[in-house]
């Protein structure tokens, strides 16, 4: 980003006395990297996508269409727990491969990304799991509002984790063909910001979806 | 470019800090699963499940995503959609729950 | 400060080779430049406001006479929610986006835009988002819901559950004709927004990132704020209005009942969310307007803007309050007093900030030695007439008022005043301001005196009788009406200003085109004007500036044209003092990221895919593979494609 502005330190009128004019343009006007600037935008921007998603179901928490039995009743909490409790342990996985990249170890770096996608890939397969259970026992999308709202909901974060774990096996190959080092470490750090969100959206899907509307359930 | 008083840092925590943030993570999601299994009173266990929940939150964004340690600018945009987030989808919400001839009966 | 991550690691990869073609066909689909994107959303924007202009002649020939047959029912809904749709998500976005694309960039200072090739993506994108919405010619018609599409009228329901127009008879073609239309609406604006959320992320960095050294925030011209603020809107509003087209969308293809009543769904759901994404989107639309005419007014009246700060922070107001109003579009859905009136209150308040706004102006002009070019005529234009829009807005904020306005032809006349006396006559002001440095010719000054004069015209009295239609009773989105109403003549003279209307617009067409052979050159700076584009060449060259100017002042180029006495007064130092671009050349030095196939192929997969659902079984998922392939597939090419090659 330097090599042109650098080049160009005429053109200033002579009032400019501050030492902000005598400072080379070694970068951003914030001093922040374009790429991460963009990527918390972007996540600023998810909230709303979520929350709107969130909302919906709600709205519609308790408007079974008739069917009183396709409820939250439905839900199996050991087994969400236990791919929740997957895909937090990913966000671990994450940050060590970040830090493991930051101090140019390749060799720790590609084992913890590969097992960041790994447990993606086992909180996605339950996600399909659970689906598959749900269908058989008479939950559809056209079932009732309720059942809308649910699908929709998590098959969206579902779309956003299986976006990630393609993104994280491209680090992963990149790094085995030698592609991606310590200097890339911003790349891996950006695709890590969005994992982590993807994670945050699910910690609070896992209260406001299934634990709340359970508990509210067995009353 | 008086605003660059805050660049980028790169004092990021170390891997063992990462490792005690999961376990407390891991620790509190456990929480989570024995209020909903045990006998806590409903009107315990919903706010102690939304308090575990924020906890666990800010927990991810603050130390995972580095908010506590990067610039304030990140802080700022991502904070900004989220307030945006929750205000208007609590007065949606509200309205359409609760407002006028839209009450369910 | 160039847009160049020199990413040399990443040369694996490569399917298509890096586009050469400067000039011709392919030098515009691949580019990279801000400047040509900003021509290519321009002319495209002014393609889709030709169109929707002759669905609007059309709409007005068939409501000229009463009891009219010239179009039938249908046609008329899909020809009314067209001009609406194409209006909003086609013109007003894209036009902000043309602007914001050409001219702010050139504004703080920077060589492109903080991603150049997402920022092509976008543009793409967007018109692969107007073909797929137009492709409803060639199927089963245009979306007829009205550009809000309030459901369940948009789903379960549709307007004509008996199949007796739709489907000549049978209830399950029309069924089929109304979800294909619906289907239209749902995924081209979908698709459209993608673009214009990828455009928005791209210009909140470009601002927050790419200034030039001492172009602090508070030093940025109006425009350059109004653009972040418009950013921000576009952010947080896209998302709502997406999620509730996915509802729609599952629910008219796949049953799901998110708007059903009948089923437990809630069509105030709808409702919300759409009015949630469409009141900030007012102002999506306006506050470029508002940022172009705070570029022109100033320099026409030969004062540095009145109350710089108060214009941003009134900006920034109207940007927050913007998203505390919008249950003032559903005033008579029955929220109850409690809510109606707190969102009565709020409405009122933004009309704070925007009055800020105009006394501003006002002030700017007053005690300004005035030249009156067309630039201005048509910002002072804008002035007023959005002032009248204004007021009349403040009128639907009265609840009870409200009721008795709620959908009649007086709120038609009331939006009209705000967009297209405050959007349209902003941005042709703007055309005509930015027209001599994107030529390099000066548009003609009596062909526009013209342009402006018979623009005011046909546009009052198009829409301002419409205020007394709608309040003698005349309901809006009615086909045809009786005679006997006491509208009869109104509506004639409606039907001839529309006309005049276009005749002004065609007027302002041809002066475009003979201008850029024939017109006036204009120098680098033709209208002595502040502002940091005014200092590179016109048209300017592909890196924007020789040397990024060091920025000491707001109105930097006014500062570095004057000089201080020693009593404090401003004189005028000759041509090519200060500062000014000195010219040696080592344009060889500056990187311009180059250009790439990548962003215009990854937006042809995405209308495949909407396609897809207007089939069913095995061509529906081949379809939606084929299209995602390409999608993703360009996605993922354009990751490894460096953005610049090496070594040039």
């Amino acid at each position: 980003m330097a090599d042109t502005a650098s080049s160009s330190a005429g053109g200033t009128p002579a009032a400019v006395t501050t030492a902000e004019a005598s400072r080379e343009v070694h970068s951003t006007s914030l001093g922040l990297s374009n790429e991460k600037l963009a990527m918390w935008t972007l996540l600023g921007s998810e909230c709303l996508f979520f929350g709107a998603l969130i909302s919906a179901y709600l709205v519609y928490y308790g408007r079974y269409n008739g069917l009183p039995e396709i409820s939250p009743a439905l839900f199996d909490i050991p087994f969400t727990s236990v791919s929740t409790f997957v895909l937090l342990m990913s966000s671990l996985g994450m940050v060590l491969a970040l830090a493991a990249i930051q101090r140019g170890d390749d060799r720790d770096f590609r084992i913890w990304i590969l097992a960041t996608a790994m447990m993606g890939t086992v909180f996605l397969s339950g996600q399909i799991y659970e689906f598959t259970v749900f269908v058989n026992e008479g939950m559809r999308l056209d079932t009732s509002p309720f059942a809308a709202s649910f699908y929709v909901l998590t098959g969206f974060h579902g779309i956003h984790v299986t976006v990630g774990v393609l993104m994280l096996i491209t680090l992963w190959s990149r790094s085995m063909t030698g592609n991606l080092t310590s200097e890339h470490s911003d790349v891996v750090e950006n695709i890590g910001l969005y994992w982590h969100f993807v994670d945050i959206v699910w910690i609070v899907i896992f209260t406001a979806i299934y634990l709340i509307p359970y508990e509210q359930a067995r009353l | 470019m008086t605003e660059a008083d805050d660049p980028e840092h790169t004092d990021h925590p170390d891997s063992s800090q990462y490792i005690v943030i999961g376990i407390i993570l891991a620790v509190f999601t456990a929480i989570e699963v024995a209020i909903s299994f045990s006998a806590v009173p409903t009107e315990v266990a919903i706010p102690s499940l939304i308090v575990l929940t924020v906890l666990k939150f800010l927990l991810v964004i603050l130390w995972f995503m580095h908010l506590r340690f990067d610039s304030g600018w990140y802080r700022r945009l991502f904070a900004f959609g989220l307030a945006v987030a929750l205000a208007i989808y609590a007065a949606t919400i509200s309205l359409m729950l609760y407002a006028g001839s839209n009450r369910p009966a | 400060m160039t847009a160049v991550p020199a990413d040399s690691a990443s040369q694996g990869l490569r399917i298509l080779k890096r586009p050469k073609a400067e000039t011709g066909l392919w030098s515009w689909v691949t580019t990279t430049d801000h400047k040509k994107i900003g021509v290519m959303y321009f002319l495209a924007t002014m393609f889709f406001f030709v169109v929707a202009g002759i669905e609007a002649l059309l709409l007005r020939v068939q409501l000229a006479v009463p009891d009219n047959n010239f179009l039938s029912p249908d046609l008329y809904n899909q020809l009314y929610t067209m001009h609406g749709v194409t209006m909003v998500f086609f013109v007003g976005i894209p036009l902000g986006a043309a602007f914001f694309n050409y001219i702010m960039p050139l504004q703080i200072g920077a060589r492109d835009v903080a991603f150049p090739r997402l920022n092509a993506f976008s543009f793409w994108v967007f018109v692969a988002a107007g073909v797929f919405m137009y492709s409803g010619v060639l199927l089963n018609g245009l979306p007829n819901g009205g550009w809000f599409n309030y459901a369940p009228l948009s789903t379960t329901v549709g307007p004509d559950p008996s199949g007796y127009t739709l489907g000549g008879g049978s209830a399950e073609l029309a069924s089929q004709v109304h979800m294909g239309r619906m289907l239209l609406y749902s995924v081209g604006l979908q698709i459209a927004g993608i673009a214009t959320l990828a455009a928005a992320v791209n210009f909140i960095v470009t601002i927050l990132n790419m200034r030039a050294p001492g172009m602090t925030l508070m030093r940025m011209p109006i425009f350059v704020w109004m653009t972040l603020i418009v950013a921000f809107l576009l952010l947080f509003a896209l998302p709502v209005i997406g999620i509730a087209l996915w509802q729609l969308l599952f629910d008219v293809r796949f049953g799901a009942g998110f708007f059903n009543p009948s089923v437990g769904g809630d069509p105030m759901l709808w409702e919300h969310m759409f009015w949630l994404f469409g009141h900030p989107e007012v102002y999506i639309l306006i506050l470029p307007a508002f940022g172009i005419i705070s570029e022109i007014i100033p320099t026409f009246s030969r004062k540095p803007i009145f109350g710089y700060t108060a214009m941003v922070f009134a900006g920034i107001a109207i940007g927050f309050l913007g998203w505390g109003v919008w249950a003032h579009h559903m005033f008579a859905t029955g929220m109850g007093p409690v809510a109606n009136t707190a969102f009565g209150l709020t409405t009122m308040t933004i009309a704070v900030p925007t009055g800020v706004k105009i006394f501003n102006w006002i002030g700017t002009m007053w005690g300004g030695k005035l030249r009156l070019t067309t630039p201005m005529l048509f910002a002072i234009g804008t002035v007023a007439m959005f002032t009248i829009g204004g007021l009349s807005g403040v009128t639907h904020a009265v609840v009870p008022t409200n009721y008795q306005q709620t959908d009649s032809y007086y709120v038609v006349a009331h939006f009209h005043y705000v967009l297209f006396g405050g959007l349209v006559f902003g941005a042709i002001g703007g055309f005509y301001y930015w027209y001599p440095k994107v030529t390099g010719r000066l548009m003609n000054e009596t062909l526009g005196k013209i342009n402006f004069w018979t623009l005011i015209v046909g546009f009052n009295l198009t829409f301002g009788l419409m205020h007394f239609l709608g309040l003698w009773g005349m309901p809006r989105r009615i086909d045809t009406y009786a005679s006997g109403f006491g509208w009869d003549t109104l509506n004639l003279i409606i039907t001839v200003g529309a006309f005049i209307i276009a005749g002004s617009i065609l007027l302002l067409v041809i002066n475009m085109a003979v201008s850029v052979r024939r017109g006036k050159l204009a120098g680098d700076d033709p209208w002595d004007a502040r502002t940091l584009e005014w200092m590179t060449s016109s048209p300017p060259k592909h890196y924007n500036f020789r040397e990024i100017p060091q920025i000491s002042a707001r109105d930097e180029l006014w500062h570095r044209k004057h000089a201080v006495t020693e009593d404090g007064a401003y004189i005028r130092v000759p041509a090519g003092g200060a500062g000014l671009v000195v010219d040696h050349d080592h344009e060889s030095d500056i990187h311009m990221p180059d250009p790439s196939f990548y962003p215009a192929l990854s937006a042809v997969g995405m209308p495949i895919m909407g396609w897809a659902l207007f089939t069913s079984g095995a061509a529906m998922i081949v379809m939606l593979a084929v299209g995602s392939i390409i999608t993703v597939g360009s996605l993922f090419a354009w990751a490894f494609e460096p953005s610049a090659e090496e070594g040039h």
